[in-house]
């Protein structure tokens, strides 16, 4: 069969409609969108009636796809790294109930924080739960662990994560596909109805089989495909290393010959025996992984008394950031290479909110009318309109997780800043600011709250809002009064109409919502260039 | 036979389109290839670049390494000189001379130049003029290509089929548009060079 060129994201979300795939679950996040996106237009799964399209958030996506593995079926749920402490709770419980269709969790992590708030390793929650952790090192390979995957999930009855990094998902080549394409499983209970009530009698007994099974989980690591201890003459260093970290070891030896042991992890737990031979037989060990020092951490010890062990903590590569071939080519005490410096007349170029966006007259309007205020009381969001945390707009003091700007206006409000301001989304407003409105509603905190409503996730790529059309019936229903639910058109030539909207809500003791309500431009532009090309 | 080529723009330049000719070019002579991209954020009118690699041989990283790449094409000047790090001693600098100017504080255009001009293979052109007279300037990424086209070690037809390939469901007038602004940019480095 021809090979296709995929990206990481792609790879994995190909496999899952090979592997007999029946549903996904995900809400967008960078960099693992593509992979939900790829199975939203495939023609495959839409005959085949693969349930694809985007949930509210992570938590709910989780759940979802724990539901769909409760019934038998196979699914696949996916969310950037951050995305996972939204869905923690159902996560790390998963472990407990366990699987029953094939489930396979897909966090992909951003070292160097591309796009993202941080760089935290889902490795780590991997271990948390105590279920496996896949981690491909090439787009062949993730194609290839989520069939694994999917079976191991079903023999072991534990969800499995698949850990992806943004070079990861975002890189392409050739993938080969598997020449059968497995069915969809039949609907089938759970053998015991009482697995997935995690009531403490039965939890405990859960937890218990869960640590037992933790034993066989480290048996599958030590003959796992994914996991290839390779022998090597010089036995003054062995090296471990980790998924993607992988290439640019190779990328060291011109002849893709290594003369050291390696032992290159793709599934965790880690293979105790194949940690103890590197131990045994090399005077020390050199770990690479991209991320968080994980291994380096373990076989170091608290103490550090036990085998010596290099890597991240001792400077041997550096503390944070992506891995790259040069920081690994100096790692092995080889030669850096570098071509001409940077000249210092090349600027930087911020990201910015696009020419004619509707977040650019919503924020000009807000800063007009906080104009005669003290700074520093505007709570955001994740989203595009962060971009307001730049120049020339400089007009947002936050942004720290979906959902966070009501909350800490809510916050800052009861502490006695008032007035004090949410910007929010109208997406990420669904999916993690409308408990935190019921909060501010229900204390009647003095807070104005506008959700920027372009119609769109516009940040990750134009996908479908969750709530929209449903803005102003959901801050109703939860209790925001009518009269100040308030909604503008962010344009120039409505800016003192809108400043004045903003200054009457700004003034009154109890919540507001504002809602400046435009589509966003690039979904416009996709719209119209849809529409031309359908004629 | 390998090149490893860094791609630079600005978000909404059209980099991808390129290495998307590039990849299926080296796809049907039988090559490997590594291409990574850069999603979310930083499209949004930031800079952005991408790795590509083509070889014979497997390829391991998927990141070029620093002092290694054969070439980078750009279609900003400002961003040609962003990645000279990564341009081995013999590397060539393809690139636009037409400014995005999106900053407050781009640099004057003729010391941009002067920077340019002290990499010792280059090849500048004004490709939106260039793409303008082939037809629009919306192909001013392709002319950029067909300048780089002489030093990607591969015959020219298989640019020209590949964007046959890449541009089939839009139509022949976006082909020929295409066809065009390749060809433009091909002559502009083989009369100058």
């Amino acid at each position: 069969m021809q090979k296709l060129l995929l990206l990481g994201d792609e790879a994995i979300a190909q496999a899952a409609l090979d592997a007999g795939l029946s549903g996904i679950y995900a809400y967008p996040g960078t960099p693992s969108t593509e992979i939900t996106e790829f199975v939203q237009n495939s023609k495959f799964a839409h005959e085949n009636h693969i349930r694809s399209s985007w949930s509210t958030n992570e938590k709910t996506a989780m759940e979802s796809a724990l539901g769909m593995s409760y019934a038998g079926k196979r699914t696949m749920v996916c969310m950037k790294h951050v995305g996972l402490n939204v869905a923690a709770d159902p996560f790390i419980n998963s472990a407990i109930t366990g699987a029953n269709g094939g489930l396979i969790v897909v966090s992909a992590d951003d070292p160097s924080m591309h796009s993202s708030q941080n760089e935290q390793d889902s490795r780590v929650y991997g271990k948390f739960a105590m279920v496996p952790v896949l981690e491909p090192s090439d787009q062949q390979e993730a194609y290839d662990m989520v069939h694994y995957g999917f079976d191991f999930s079903e023999q072991y009855s534990i969800p499995v994560l698949m850990r992806i990094t943004t070079r990861m998902a975002h890189s392409r080549s050739g993938v080969e596909r598997k020449k059968e394409i497995r069915k969809q499983n039949e609907l089938k209970m759970p053998s015991d109805l009482r697995q997935f009530v995690l009531l403490p009698n039965i939890a405990r007994k859960r937890y218990k089989n869960l640590l037992k099974d933790h034993n066989k989980f480290v048996e599958a690591s030590e003959t796992s495909p994914f996991n290839k201890y390779i022998d090597g003459t010089d036995r003054s260093l062995g090296i471990i290393v980790c998924g993607i970290a992988y290439n640019y070891l190779l990328e060291n030896f011109s002849d893709r010959v290594v003369p050291h042991p390696v032992l290159k992890i793709g599934q965790y737990p880690l293979p105790h025996n194949m940690v103890e031979k590197m131990a045994d037989e090399c005077d020390e060990i050199l770990v690479i992984e991209d991320g968080y020092p994980v291994i380096e951490e373990l076989l170091k010890g608290y103490l550090g008394r036990g085998v010596k062990v290099k890597g991240r903590l001792d400077g041997t590569l550096p503390r944070d950031g992506e891995l790259n071939p040069n920081l690994v080519a100096v790692a092995l005490g080889k030669p850096d290479t570098i071509g001409m410096a940077v000249p210092d007349l090349v600027v930087t170029r911020p990201p910015s909110l696009c020419s004619g966006c509707p977040h650019i007259d919503s924020y000009y309007a807000l800063s007009d009318t906080l104009s005669a205020l003290s700074n520093g009381r505007v709570f955001s969001d994740i989203g595009c309109y962060t971009l307001g945390a730049l120049k020339p707009y400089e007009a947002i003091n936050s942004c720290v997780d979906m959902g966070a700007s009501i909350t800490m206006a809510k916050g800052a409000a009861d502490a006695g800043l008032v007035p004090a301001v949410a910007v929010i989304g109208d997406s990420t407003f669904t999916h993690s600011g409308m408990t935190g409105l019921l909060d501010a509603v229900n204390d009647k905190s003095p807070i104005t709250i506008m959700i920027l409503d372009n119609g769109t996730t516009a940040m990750t790529g134009g996908q479908d809002s969750p709530g929209f059309g449903k803005i102003e019936e959901i801050c109703k229903g939860l209790g925001v009064e009518e009269s100040h639910i308030r909604i503008l058109k962010p344009l120039k030539k409505y800016h003192e109409e809108n400043v004045a909207i903003m200054k009457e809500e700004l003034a009154y003791n109890g919540v507001s919502v504002i809602i400046p309500r435009r589509e966003c431009i690039v979904a416009i532009d996709k719209r119209i260039r849809e529409k031309f090309r359908n004629k | 036979m390998k090149k490893d080529i860094i791609l630079a723009g600005v978000g909404g330049q059209g980099i991808i389109s390129i290495a998307s000719i590039i990849g299926y070019a080296a796809l049907e002579e039988g090559m490997f290839l590594k291409q990574s991209e850069v999603h979310g954020m930083s499209q949004r009118g930031g800079d952005v670049m991408s790795n590509l690699r083509i070889s014979h041989q497997p390829i391991a990283s998927d990141l070029i390494p620093f002092g290694q790449a054969d070439m980078i094409i750009s279609i900003e000047p400002l961003e040609s000189l962003r990645y000279l790090p990564y341009l081995s001693a013999e590397g060539w600098v393809i690139t636009n001379t037409r400014p995005f100017n999106n900053i407050p504080n781009y640099p004057e255009m003729d010391k941009v130049m002067a920077e340019i001009a002290k990499v010792h293979h280059h090849v500048a052109l004004d490709a939106e003029a260039t793409a303008k007279e082939a037809g629009s300037t919306k192909a001013t990424n392709i002319v950029i290509l067909g300048a780089a086209s002489p030093f990607l070690g591969m015959a020219y037809e298989k640019f020209e089929s590949a964007i046959r390939f890449i541009f089939r469901k839009k139509g022949d007038k976006i082909i020929d548009l295409n066809l065009n602004a390749l060809k433009a940019g091909r002559d502009f480095t083989e009369k100058n060079m």
